[in-house]
């Protein structure tokens, strides 16, 4: 997630003003929206004429334009957190309790403040548009027997509607952390601005017809049951009494009205419009494709060429730009191709082919590592713990390796640990060991220290034992301790209780009784824990919450792939190109390592389709504004990797025999060859 | 500009014309005097009676049996319909008006496009490369692009798949795989064949060194989209990565990520539909013909497209180049073969050009042989030596094959205009149906 502070010079000078455009053109759009909903709204069958004239006159009128100048600041409102919320790699919570965290994060929690607050004022002024008896929040009783009744009574109309704005104003923020609103996806091929945001206005017109129906479903049944809470609120706080000659709205005669669920309906979709608008707008200008210079002849751009771009790793809009740059320049224009593969001017050195192969190169040995290790965990565990909580930090630092690792097969994410451990040779086996007696059920949250099961002494235990542990057993032991140490915490008490034993004939001065105090509670505490555990793993909610959602954990794995995909294209385009535009040869030299590392994430893909869930597809959403691109991701990724290694043989032929690459990858080299993959 | 009275008399005498060694055409009475090549190929024999049509009616029990798909709120709104009819006369009347008002309109569309009164199978059969599709037994055929494989659609909704490598030839079965209209294999990959059915895309994944004859519905993989059916055509990119499909309903064509399974509609209003599309061989452009006299081509960077009226008919086939300047096209209702030259400096081609003139010509000899007629199908092969034609038949011969030196084998050549010669008239035993290039 992007924000103002960073000082990355794309952002500054590409992304705001983009972000700046595309809010400037839905504040444009909306006097046509607005027109379209009056019309909508005030249509009567039997007046046609009646109807065209007012709504004419109704478009001049003075509170119409006082409700656009309050529109146009919402779409801003909704334009601002656009961009502050933004992100190409999509966070995926791996089970429930995870999603839950997501939506009561505080930042969440003002999102959704904000969009409550935004919805009403829209709903606002849609009731002043409607007219009629959604105009004011006052209206004149109706007078009955009784001469001393108030003049101004609450218009229930209008508190159901501004009640409707907030409810959807929620519902659009809560459903966008369900289904990854915030991510912008890259479409696969390039169109203009212009036509595709034609193409996609129908589509955007439906989603906001189709959602607006469940909100008003969802609404009217939440309504019913609760509408009177508000309603006594509001009334009361505002001092203006309730008519009770007319019917109250939560009952059945009131919401069964069809002119009032059509008023509902018609203004929920005008709200949804105009978000979503907003949302398409910035979707389609951020994703434009930006050119970047391979090489410029004045120093001071060079942080903003394709080579030093590439690299960086803290904006990743401007990484994942970049790189759909580069697989466009890779396979359209040929000129930049030659800027690609020249020598610098003295020395003669292919800086440009060397610094963005060694980028791409690095991009998918980064993977390979991740998938890798993925598979490690899992076929050691049985099953794959969720690679972390809330993978936001992921979606920050964009998958760091060693980082995702860590919190991908490691228990304790919090503990300060060199990831070097990670590559002792018992580890898998302790862990298969560790892990072997507790039941999949409680596998979830058995090692996760912030899960809100473990108390703060346990966790502060937790992070003292480590130090303690190391100083009572030998060094060369201490990693495999250390790995344990949180490990006591999921299995039974054996493995602990040995520790211990070990130590405690062993008199030494460091090691004083408080400390031997502190594992007997550990260990008390750790009895408590189990039984707890054994008590909650039988309630249904809980192993609902905590289980982990299937295919998550793969979906998290290829979250960021875009960028694979990319780098995959651009690197075997650029060979296959070589072929006959390298005049200097200077792609041969880095061919082998090219080929290595394509054949390995080859594997590595290949292993991970054949675990569980792997393969199987997502279900289709109909209609809906979230984009669901991320969760097919692995299969493009696989099928762009063939289509490399396909694009690179089917180039170079018989060349290849002459590299020199691992007789594995010979093999391998060679089904490809055949056409046998 | 090059024409038909230009070309050796065809053979005469039931002579056929079999192979072609040394750069001659070696003619036969009997089949079976083949040379043996490198791979041979396998017989292909699909008699007519074998293949019955999918689903005809006389041929199962299933119309004997009321087809009970209702769902319980269908069925009782249906008996509350027969039972009580107290449906109010206004609420009938109005309906009906509706119903009127919309076959009207719809009349009215379908006088403008006359294909959409087609339907699926009719639509399928007019449009299809393949001359005669709806009585022929095979419907399509596609080459693989890498290796000595190749896929027969049969008249039966079946797909076979024949190997130069491998002994086994899987038949490829699927429920939804009716009436295929055409097919083509992935470039740059080994196993994916898509293929076009009445009301889906498929794209079937066929592993080269599986043994499975009867590869399970598993392995393909559906591409619908709501509106994009009977689908009559399909083109791959040439670097492997997207999919464009046709249909003659659908005004917009789709660009899919197959792997991904999610597609970018691109609608252009006009023409009423997209029927064929082509890409050009080195992925820059990309022609996709309509009902109506009209084409347009595409430019895949950007994915924008001029529009290219024809004055007499639809554009029925065309064909790329090997280097993707030129198109050659044919239309319909026309005895000629035009060609478009694209090239990046100039902006683009102002009108097309005649290259070829097929008009009936009698050759004189033992017996008046007379060959010309419409194109139904053009295919250039890769290197850019020949062309083949495809003529829709005349009454004496029901079609005939004949094939264009077209003088661009070498690179050189590429930049200079074109220049068809004639090459032969190739006489077959019976009538031929589809052409295409390896």
């Amino acid at each position: 997630m992007l924000s103002f502070n960073q000082d990355c010079w794309f952002v500054r000078k590409v992304v705001r003003w983009r972000a700046l455009a595309s809010i400037a053109w839905s504040v444009l759009l909306l006097p046509a929206t607005t027109t379209l909903f009056v019309f909508l709204v005030r249509f009567s069958l039997f007046h046609p004429v009646e109807w065209i004239s007012e709504c004419f006159g109704l478009l001049m009128a003075a509170s119409t334009i006082f409700s656009l100048i309050l529109l146009c600041g919402v779409v801003l409102v909704i334009g601002f957190f656009n961009l502050e919320g933004y992100t190409v790699v999509p966070s995926i919570p791996c089970s429930r309790v995870a999603l839950l965290a997501k939506v009561l994060h505080p930042r969440q929690c003002v999102h959704s403040l904000v969009h409550c607050t935004v919805g009403m004022m829209v709903m606002w002024c849609a009731s002043v548009m409607a007219g009629g008896r959604y105009q004011a929040l006052g209206s004149p009783c109706t007078r009955g027997e009784s001469a001393d009744a108030p003049e101004v009574c609450l218009n229930e109309y209008h508190v159901f509607l501004l009640l409707a704005g907030a409810f959807i104003g929620y519902s659009h923020s809560f459903l966008g952390v369900v289904q990854n609103m915030n991510y912008v996806s890259f479409q696969i091929i390039q169109q203009y601005k212009y036509l595709r945001c034609k193409g996609s206005l129908p589509w955007v017109l439906k989603c906001s017809a189709v959602q607006s129906l469940y909100a008003v479903r969802n609404y009217v049944a939440l309504y019913f049951f609760f509408g009177h809470i508000p309603r006594a609120w509001i009334s009361n706080s505002l001092n203006l009494p309730i008519d009770s000659s007319l019917h109250s709205l939560d009952s059945l005669t009131g919401l069964l009205d069809f002119s009032l669920l059509y008023h509902l309906w018609i203004s929920g979709a005008f709200l949804l419009l105009t978000w979503y608008i907003t949302v398409l707008l910035f979707r389609i200008y951020v994703t434009e494709a930006h050119r970047f210079p391979v090489q410029s002849t004045f120093a001071e751009d060079a942080e903003q060429c394709l080579p030093k771009v590439l690299s960086e790793k803290r904006t990743p809009i401007m990484k994942f730009l970049a790189l759909q740059d580069l697989a466009l320049l890779s396979q359209h224009s040929p000129p930049r191709r030659q800027e690609v593969f020249s020598l610098s001017q003295p020395g003669g050195h292919p800086h440009n082919w060397n610094a963005i192969s060694k980028e791409c190169l690095a991009l998918l040995s980064d993977l390979t590592q991740r998938l890798v290790a993925h598979h490690d965990a899992v076929a050691s565990n049985g099953r794959a713990r969720p690679p972390s909580a809330t993978s936001d930090t992921r979606t920050t630092s964009n998958s760091s390796v060693s980082s995702a690792v860590v919190s991908g097969t490691e228990d304790l994410p919090q503990t300060p640990r060199p990831s070097v451990l990670l590559k002792t040779p018992g580890s898998v086996f302790l862990k298969s060991s560790g892990r072997g007696i507790s039941s999949p059920l409680t596998a979830p949250f058995t090692p996760d220290l912030d899960s809100p099961f473990s108390t703060p002494s346990l966790r502060h235990l937790a992070a003292q034992q480590v130090p303690q542990q190391g100083q009572w057993l030998g060094s060369v032991q201490s990693p495999h301790i250390i790995r344990r140490g949180p490990k006591l915490w999921s299995t039974s008490t054996d493995s602990q209780a040995n520790g211990s034993a070990l130590a405690s004939p062993v008199p030494t001065p460091s090691s004083p009784p408080p400390e031997q105090k502190s594992s007997f509670m550990a260990q008390w505490l750790q009895n408590r824990k189990e039984q707890v555990k054994g008590f909650m793993a039988k309630r249904v909610l809980v192993v609902y919450l905590f289980n982990k959602l299937p295919e998550a954990s793969s979906q998290a794995l290829f979250a960021d792939s875009q960028a694979h995909i990319w780098a995959l294209e651009g690197l075997s385009h650029l060979v296959a190109a070589s072929f006959s535009e390298d005049k200097y040869g200077v792609v041969q030299t880095t061919l082998p390592s090219i080929l290595g590392c394509m054949l390995s994430l080859q594997e590595a893909v290949d292993r991970h389709f054949k675990l569980p869930h792997a393969s199987s597809k997502p279900v289709k959403t109909s209609c809906s504004m979230g984009d669901s691109t991320y969760k097919t991701l692995r299969f493009a990724l696989r099928a762009a990797l063939k289509t490399s290694i396909y694009r690179i043989t089917s180039t170079f032929g018989e060349h290849l025999n002459a590299v020199c690459i691992s007789a594995e990858h010979q093999k391998r080299l060679q089904q490809f060859m055949e056409y046998r993959e | 500009m090059c024409s038909l009275a230009l070309f050796p008399p065809p053979l005469s005498g039931g002579q056929i014309t079999l192979y072609e060694a040394n750069n001659e055409l070696v003619a036969g009475s009997s089949p079976d005097c083949y040379e043996k090549q490198h791979w041979d190929p396998p017989s292909l024999n699909f008699p007519r009676e074998t293949l019955k049509p999918h689903s005809r009616p006389e041929s199962s029990s299933k119309a004997a049996f009321l087809d009970h798909k209702d769902t319980l709120w269908m069925r009782s709104a249906g008996a509350w319909y027969m039972l009580a009819y107290i449906l109010p006369k206004w609420l009938a009347v109005s309906s009906g008006c509706v119903l009127a008002l919309i076959r009207w309109m719809s009349s009215f569309h379908g006088s403008l496009f006359p294909h959409l009164t087609l339907s699926g199978e009719e639509m399928t059969a007019e449009f299809s490369q393949v001359l005669d599709w709806s009585d022929s037994a095979i419907r399509s055929f596609a080459w693989h692009p890498h290796t000595d494989k190749f896929a027969v659609a049969l008249l039966d909704d079946s797909i076979k798949i024949y190997n130069s490598r491998s002994a086994t030839a899987p038949t490829l079965k699927h429920r939804l795989q009716r009436n295929v209209s055409a097919m083509q294999w992935k470039p740059l990959c080994a196993s994916a064949l898509a293929v076009a059915c009445h009301t889906c895309l498929l794209v079937w994944h066929v592993d080269p060194s599986s043994l499975s004859t009867r590869p399970s519905s598993g392995c393909a993989q559906v591409l619908s989209h709501p509106g994009h059916s009977p689908v009559t055509s399909v083109a791959w990119s040439p670097s492997g990565s997207l999919l464009v499909s046709a249909s003659p309903v659908d005004t917009a064509m789709m660009v899919w990520d197959v792997a991904a399974e999610n597609c970018v509609p691109l609608q252009r209003v006009g023409g009423g539909g997209v029927t064929n599309v082509s890409w050009s061989p080195d992925g820059s452009r990309l022609l996709a013909a309509t009902p109506s006299a009209l084409f347009r081509v595409w430019e895949t960077r950007m994915w924008t497209c001029e529009r290219w009226p024809c004055l007499k008919g639809r554009c029925q086939s065309a064909c790329w180049s090997p280097d993707g300047s030129r198109l050659l096209f044919s239309v319909q209702g026309e005895m000629v073969i035009y060609a478009l030259t694209f090239s990046d400096m100039t902006g683009g081609p102002k009108s097309a050009a005649v290259v070829a003139d097929l008009s009936e010509t009698t050759f004189s000899g033992i017996d008046d042989i007379t060959v010309g007629g419409e194109v139904q199908s053009l295919a250039w092969d890769p290197t850019g030596e020949r062309l083949a034609v495809l003529l829709k038949g005349t009454e004496f011969l029901k079609s005939s094959l004949i094939y264009f030196n077209s003088s661009l084998a070498f690179k050189w050549e590429w930049k200079r205009p074109l220049n068809l010669n004639p090459g032969h008239i190739l006489q077959m035993f019976s009538s031929l149906k589809s052409v295409t290039a390896i």
